[in-house]
């Protein structure tokens, strides 16, 4: 219910800055909707949407799948820890920037290097937030399962999993929107289709509400996904975490 | 442990087991300690704190291997053991806990064991939402569920009350006794030892490897 009164005075906000402003710098919100129902009646609006949505899923499912594996074997190896970790800072560091434009030069103007590079972006995240996890391990219940002769599979399902979920949690939450922010530059930058590329066109033709018809929708789709698939995610995660009173 | 005949003995011998401090000091924690136990026997250890009884628990349960002597364990023998702290999972219901240590229990023997422990209200329950007695009573129930040939129960009635772990201990001797295993109790109390247990040793704090037994023959249990 906060929420939803904080969304209607930020519409509130802009339709009220939107009368003083210029309307070619700030149009006010029911312009943006025409430009946004003109581009959906073509069908521009959906196909950009589900390009990017497309490359944000593989990107994302990437550098989770991988950066997790990675933080797994650092987290409970010394040794590989040691052996990584200076890359792991180094790509930490690197400006997304940086690492899209040689991908894109060493790969060439291709989906592999687009979706390649925002992987890449990701990864050191990933692979920071399951290591600190995996470091967390109850080393007590390790010895619990091996007492009691779990598989390995079963101690992953059943013992490990578990306490990696919150960490996993606040990985995808934080891939999430590092993720989409990178596609769109990505996009802008070396492809020939989705939000960022329609965004750029819009800049070159100084067009602000064939902007925020773009930008908006991807962002009001990506909390939706916070809301209605990561947030239930924690929540089923941690059910049986007794409730405080 | 190994068979004789047809019993099975738990045959234990440690010669030394030493820990090294931070400062790369080797303290000696256990040394020329060896003892059997017979199939349906069961054992106390007691001691003070610090005298290694929780290493040498380790030990038998195959935790720390790092050690000069040996252990023989039967070849499909299964150990149940009971820690210090339940080491329950959180995420997972009583019964679920249960069921994963001994995936091959039967319904009606997860409904006896759960009966016989008082827990049978408390199957859906998760870790966090149960009493100390009942998080213990269902850490105990796991380490009977794997029908162990090996039972080591390591101080499980540590910081009850003492009506309920006399229970314990009641519900513990009734179970220890319907089932034919070798079972290794450690505790710091001669009460509990000289209920539950035939044979007692005693371990002393200094010097460490000074270790007695006792013989014991409880009328009730014989």
């Amino acid at each position: 219910m906060t929420r939803l009164i904080s969304l209607v005075a930020l519409f509130a906000l802009w339709q009220i800055a939107a009368h003083f402003a210029n309307p070619r710098l700030l149009p006010a919100p029911m312009a943006v909707l025409a430009a946004m129902r003109s581009e959906a009646a073509s069908g521009a609006l959906f196909q950009a949407l589900g390009v990017t949505l497309a490359r944000v899923a593989a990107a994302f499912l990437l550098a989770m799948a991988v950066g997790s594996a990675i933080g797994y074997a650092m987290g409970r190896n010394a040794l590989i820890d040691r052996a990584a970790d200076t890359w792991v800072i180094v790509l930490l560091n690197l400006p997304a920037l940086v690492i899209i434009v040689l991908a894109y030069i060493w790969v060439g103007l291709n989906e592999a290097a687009a979706i390649g590079a925002v992987a890449l972006n990701k990864l050191p995240v990933t692979v920071v937030t399951i290591r600190e996890g995996v470091r967390a391990l109850d080393t007590r219940l390790d010895e619990m399962a091996h007492v009691f002769s779990f598989s390995p599979l079963k101690r992953l399902a059943h013992v490990v999993a578990p306490q990696l979920a919150p960490y996993f949690a606040a990985a995808t939450r934080a891939g999430l929107s590092l993720v989409w922010k990178i596609v769109l530059v990505v996009e802008l930058m070396g492809r020939p289709n989705g939000v960022g590329f329609e965004i750029n066109t819009a800049f070159q033709l100084f067009d602000v509400p064939l902007l925020l018809a773009y930008a908006l929708p991807f962002t009001a789709i990506m909390l939706v996904i916070e809301t209605f698939a990561v947030q239930p995610f924690e929540r089923h995660v941690s059910r049986w975490r007794p409730r405080a009173a | 442990m190994s068979r004789v005949g047809d019993r099975v003995r738990l045959e234990a011998r440690v010669a030394r087991k030493s820990f090294r401090t931070a400062s790369g000091q080797s303290v000696s924690v256990l040394a020329n300690l060896s003892f059997a136990l017979e199939e349906g026997e069961t054992g106390a250890l007691i001691g003070p704190s610090g005298c290694g009884k929780s290493t040498l628990m380790r030990i038998l349960a195959g935790l720390d291997r790092d050690f000069e002597g040996s252990v023989h364990l039967p070849i499909h023998g299964r150990v149940g053991m009971v820690f210090q702290e339940p080491r329950l999972l959180p995420w997972r219901s009583v019964e679920d806990n249960v069921r994963l240590a001994a995936p091959n229990i039967s319904e009606t023997e997860v409904a006896a064991l759960f009966a016989a422990l008082g827990l049978s209200d408390h199957r859906t329950h998760f870790p966090g939402e149960l009493s100390v007695g009942l998080a213990r009573r269902t850490a105990l129930a796991r380490a009977f569920a794997v029908r162990p040939t090996l039972l080591l129960l390591d101080e499980p009635f540590v910081s009850l009350d003492a009506p309920l772990a006399r229970q314990l201990q009641r519900d513990l001797a009734r179970l220890v006794e319907s089932r034919g295993m070798i079972t290794v109790l450690v505790t710091h109390d001669l009460d509990e030892a000289i209920a539950l247990a035939d044979r007692i040793f005693v371990l002393s704090a200094r010097p460490r490897m000074w270790w007695t037994k006792y013989g014991l023959r409880p009328p009730a249990r014989r």
